[in-house]
């Protein structure tokens, strides 16, 4: 089972909190993984919040390829930022030769361009840059979207963490929100793609357990949109839905749990919402999930969300102080990092909540 | 020598041969009485009493019972005889060497008509070679089938995308703003549209019965379709209307009082369902012969008496569009648009370009795609028909889910599967792969004439329905044949039949941990079969 968590600071903070987050939470024994994604940036991202930051890990080749696409666009270098790469004997981890995180301008035709249409050239560029390493086997690009960074790689994640030099916290590397995943072990094949966070258009996905309606999320979900691809884990699709929801049908980020999990039939009938509550059943049957799944996000306003299976099966838990608040799988994580924090005032969700996390750090609520 | 009459029918050309014991015969009288086909009559044979061979004359008249050997009057194997002696005397056994139906063909120049289901069963059954596979253990956890709650409904009538609600947001919270197409959340078994005059009076008063109280009583939003004949006036009158889905085919049987009976209506049906064509005999039309049309018949139908015939074809529509403009928007019209309007249609190759224009309709009137496959039953059909016409369902319903699938609209008009449910008495097992393979539900006739009393099988007993002398009073309008059936028992079988089905889906959904309706979860199939594997999508086990 993988062990998630998400954290939202008024501080800025390193990626060592996330290893940090989730090392006492460690149980598992295959070492499939560690991944993160940072957003809302500090450090040296910090000036450059409006500009595309590409996260990718590829081969040389790769990388070329990926670089003559970019510059064929019009895209143009602004910063890079290499990882201090500490590569030495012993170390389980399974690396990629280059990790590219590259904040680009956009091309000079774009200077005029409206928020949607360079929105829609970075999901177009990003779909054109996987597809074109997915067939030449050469690498694989995370995220490529204004104040976002991420890094995934198989291992240990203690390993990775040395591998990145990331136990060591410095201000280069930093960020308001970091959202990871300690992967225990994982049933399927251990791909890069399927380690969560996932992330598209500023929607970020963490999800805990199994989608048991996965097929049915998928064949719905492969003709929606573009951007919904790969389908390496089921857990992907509970983040395209959360986009679909909340970007291309515009309806209010409740109505996420409303159509994940919804309720039935006889409980919708006692509701004054009743005639909305049963077309989104009806309407969106196939985007149900029903097994046991907890889900982290962070939505492109920067709020957190986090929402339980309708059994309420997989384990969450909110702890926060005045300046952090963080949600993870087991509540030692959040030990470790707030040990002085009031728990009285730790949140474990019911299965008909959804909790958000507003930009402030106040926490809003929602019964189904 | 004796001269052989060949070209006379013989006993040994009939389905079946009675085996009478003389010996413990004590000629109460029962068999013959109780035959409805009038197959076994009582008779006297002249037999010697001496064996001697210059004796000569000294013979005894014997009371026998003899079977018929007619083209009317024959043994269907339907074994009332055998029920009804005291002393096992008598019964029926099937005669391998059987060319009743070659005769029947030769002497009458008319094509063999008999009712039930096809016999001739050279296509198997891809449901028994389907398993559930998926077993939720350690990565998900199973679901308890008695402790946990389960909701088993799926919605019937046209399901619009997410972008067609054209929700608008007042408040943050969402808000129906314009109307939309009629949507009702029914339970996934439909009692299958089997009308008055076909199936006797009782025994639909049986399913009406079952349907209102597994409704009221129960708790289970079962619905019943009215078949095409008609619904008694007191009936469209009643709150019970809403449970009913008035069918209507190519004859409008009944439809001339429904029409009547709208104005004193106090709740809308449940649904409309135009019937196009039927999956035990599709291409033929209904066929209700004069002798079950009996006086109420006429009434309900208000038609004469005489051989009722819906032709195949609707008449005046000849093509998709054409229908849903006009028979769906009439049909939707006539109830203000607030009661679904569905279609059946027999499975067939053509069933997904049928489809696929139905998922296209502008209008999005068509609120449900009833799929009858070749091993359901019939009424009355020419045996032809019966057997050498129509489509499995299995793949056909996977080809219609895949087709929406394909379009990202699956759902959107749901589907519903039937024909031969439960065939090999697992109806539970059968509807819970269907609803895996993508149907929102399923539909049953036979089945329920099956708990009814029915004693026709699909290797050649009875399947007399079309004669109107149904041994056990389903299938017949004459009245003492009809008093045989005990309406208040068969609607306690029916509610108890689909009350231990409602058990059996759960036992089913409880393993792979659903506790919705698996809709579409293919995932949960495996076949040890590799062709069904490859033509379903399924995976492979071995």
């Amino acid at each position: 089972m993988c062990r998630i968590g998400a954290i939202k600071s008024k501080d800025k903070l390193h990626p060592s909190i996330a290893l940090k987050l989730m090392r006492s939470q460690q149980k598992g024994h295959d070492d499939s993984g560690f991944a993160f994604i940072m957003q809302d940036m500090g450090g040296l991202f910090e000036n450059y919040k409006d500009l595309p930051l590409l996260s990718m890990a590829a081969t040389v080749e790769g990388t070329r390829l990926a670089e003559d696409i970019l510059r064929e666009i019009g895209f143009s270098r602004v910063m890079q930022w290499t990882p201090d790469i500490n590569n030495k004997k012993g170390l389980k981890i399974n690396a990629m030769p280059n990790y590219v995180f590259e904040v680009l301008q956009y091309p000079k035709s774009y200077s005029h361009a409206t928020c949607e249409e360079k929105q829609e050239l970075l999901i177009d560029t990003a779909i054109r840059l996987r597809k074109v390493l997915e067939e030449s086997n050469s690498g694989f690009i995370y995220s490529f979207w204004p104040d976002t960074l991420t890094l995934k790689e198989i291992g240990s994640p203690k390993d990775i963490g040395t591998y990145f030099n990331l136990w060591q916290e410095n201000s280069d590397l930093t960020s308001h929100i970091i959202t990871a995943q300690c992967r225990q072990n994982t049933n399927y094949d251990i791909v890069r793609y399927a380690a969560h966070p996932f992330f598209l258009e500023g929607y970020t996905a963490l999800v805990n357990g199994e989608n048991t309606f996965y097929e049915k999320n998928k064949f719905y979900q492969m003709s929606l949109y573009k951007g919904y691809l790969g389908f390496e884990s089921d857990s992907q699709c509970l983040m395209y839905t959360l986009h679909y929801i909340h970007k291309i049908l515009k309806w209010p980020i409740q109505y996420f749990k409303h159509t994940v999990t919804p309720l039935s039939y006889d409980e919708i009938l006692k509701r004054n919402d009743k005639e909305v509550l049963l077309r989104i059943k009806a309407s969106l049957a196939n985007l149900e999930i029903n097994g046991p799944n907890t889900m982290l996000a962070v939505t492109p306003e920067k709020e957190l969300m986090c929402v339980c299976d309708s059994k309420k099966l997989r384990p969450i838990v909110i702890g926060r102080d005045e300046n952090t608040v963080v949600m993870t799988s087991e509540v030692c994580g959040i030990n470790d990092l707030l040990p002085n924090r009031d728990i009285s005032n730790d949140i474990y969700p019911n299965e008909h909540e959804t909790i958000l996390v507003k930009d402030d750090l106040t926490i809003e609520r929602w019964q189904q | 020598m004796a001269a052989v009459k060949i070209n006379e029918l013989h006993k040994d050309e009939l389905p079946w041969i009675i085996e009478y014991d003389e010996s413990k015969c004590i000629q109460c009288g029962k068999c013959t009485a109780v035959c409805s086909f009038n197959a076994i009559e009582p008779a006297v044979e002249t037999r010697k009493t001496s064996n001697s061979i210059t004796e000569r004359g000294k013979c005894e008249k014997v009371l026998v019972i003899k079977q018929n050997v007619s083209l009317e009057n024959y043994c269907r194997g339907c074994g009332m005889c055998t029920r009804v002696c005291p002393n096992g005397a008598i019964k029926a056994v099937r005669n391998k060497d059987d060319k009743y139906s070659v005769a029947y063909r030769a002497q009458k120049a008319d094509s063999f008509k008999k009712g039930g289901r096809s016999n001739l069963n050279t296509e198997g059954r891809t449901l028994d070679k389907i398993k559930i596979g998926r077993i939720s253990q350690m990565t998900d956890p199973s679901l308890d089938a008695q402790r946990h709650t389960f909701e088993l409904k799926t919605p019937f009538g046209r399901v619009l995308s997410p972008e067609k609600l054209n929700f608008e947001v007042k408040d943050g919270k969402l808000n129906q703003t314009k109307p939309l197409p009629p949507n009702r959340w029914i339970y996934p078994i439909i009692f299958g549209d089997m009308s008055i005059g076909a199936v006797s009076w009782r025994m639909w008063e049986a399913m009406a019965i079952a349907t209102a109280y597994l409704n009221e009583v129960m708790g289970i939003p079962i619905r019943m379709c009215t078949g095409e004949g008609g619904i008694p006036t007191s009936l469209l009158k009643s709150r019970y209307l809403k449970y009913m889905i008035l069918q209507i085919a190519s004859g409008h049987f009944g439809w001339n009082r429904i029409i009547k009976t709208m104005p004193e209506m106090t709740e809308d049906p449940a649904g409309i369902l135009i019937k196009i064509g039927q999956g035990a005999k599709p291409g033929d039309g209904g066929l209700l012969m004069a002798s079950k049309v009996t006086r109420y018949v006429q009434e309900i139908r208000g038609v004469p008496k005489a051989d009722l015939l819906s032709p195949p074809t609707h008449q005046g529509l000849y093509s998709i569009e054409e229908s849903v403009q006009k028979m769906f928007l009439s049909m939707n019209a006539a109830f203000k648009f607030q009661v679904p309007v569905a279609i059946k249609v027999a499975a067939s190759v053509t069933s997904v370009p049928v489809y696929n224009n139905l998922l296209r309709d502008p209008y999005n009137i068509v609120g449900g795609f009833f799929l009858d496959g070749l091993a359901g039953g019939t009424g009355a059909a020419h045996e032809i028909s019966l057997n050498h016409t129509g489509h499995t369902i299995t793949s056909k319903l996977r080809d219609c889910y895949l087709a929406a699938v394909k379009q990202g609209r699956q759902g959107e008009i749901p589907l519903f599967a039937g024909g031969g449910l439960g065939q090999t008495g697992s109806f539970a097992a059968d509807a819970f792969k269907l609803i895996c393979l993508g149907a929102n539900g399923v539909f049953t006739g036979r089945m329920l004439l099956e708990i009814a009393g029915c004693v026709g099988n699909d290797i050649g007993r009875c399947n007399a329905c079309n004669t109107g002398k149904c041994p056990a009073g389903l299938t017949t309008q004459d009245p003492n044949l009809v008093k045989r059936l005990d309406v208040d028992k068969v609607a306690e079988n029916l509610v108890n039949y689909i009350l231990a089905t409602d058990i059996e889906l759960k036992k089913l959904m409880a393993p792979i941990g659903c506790s919705t309706l698996p809709i579409g979860r293919s995932d949960a199939l495996i076949t040890v079969d590799k062709h069904i594997s490859n033509r379903l999508d399924i995976q492979y086990a071995c």
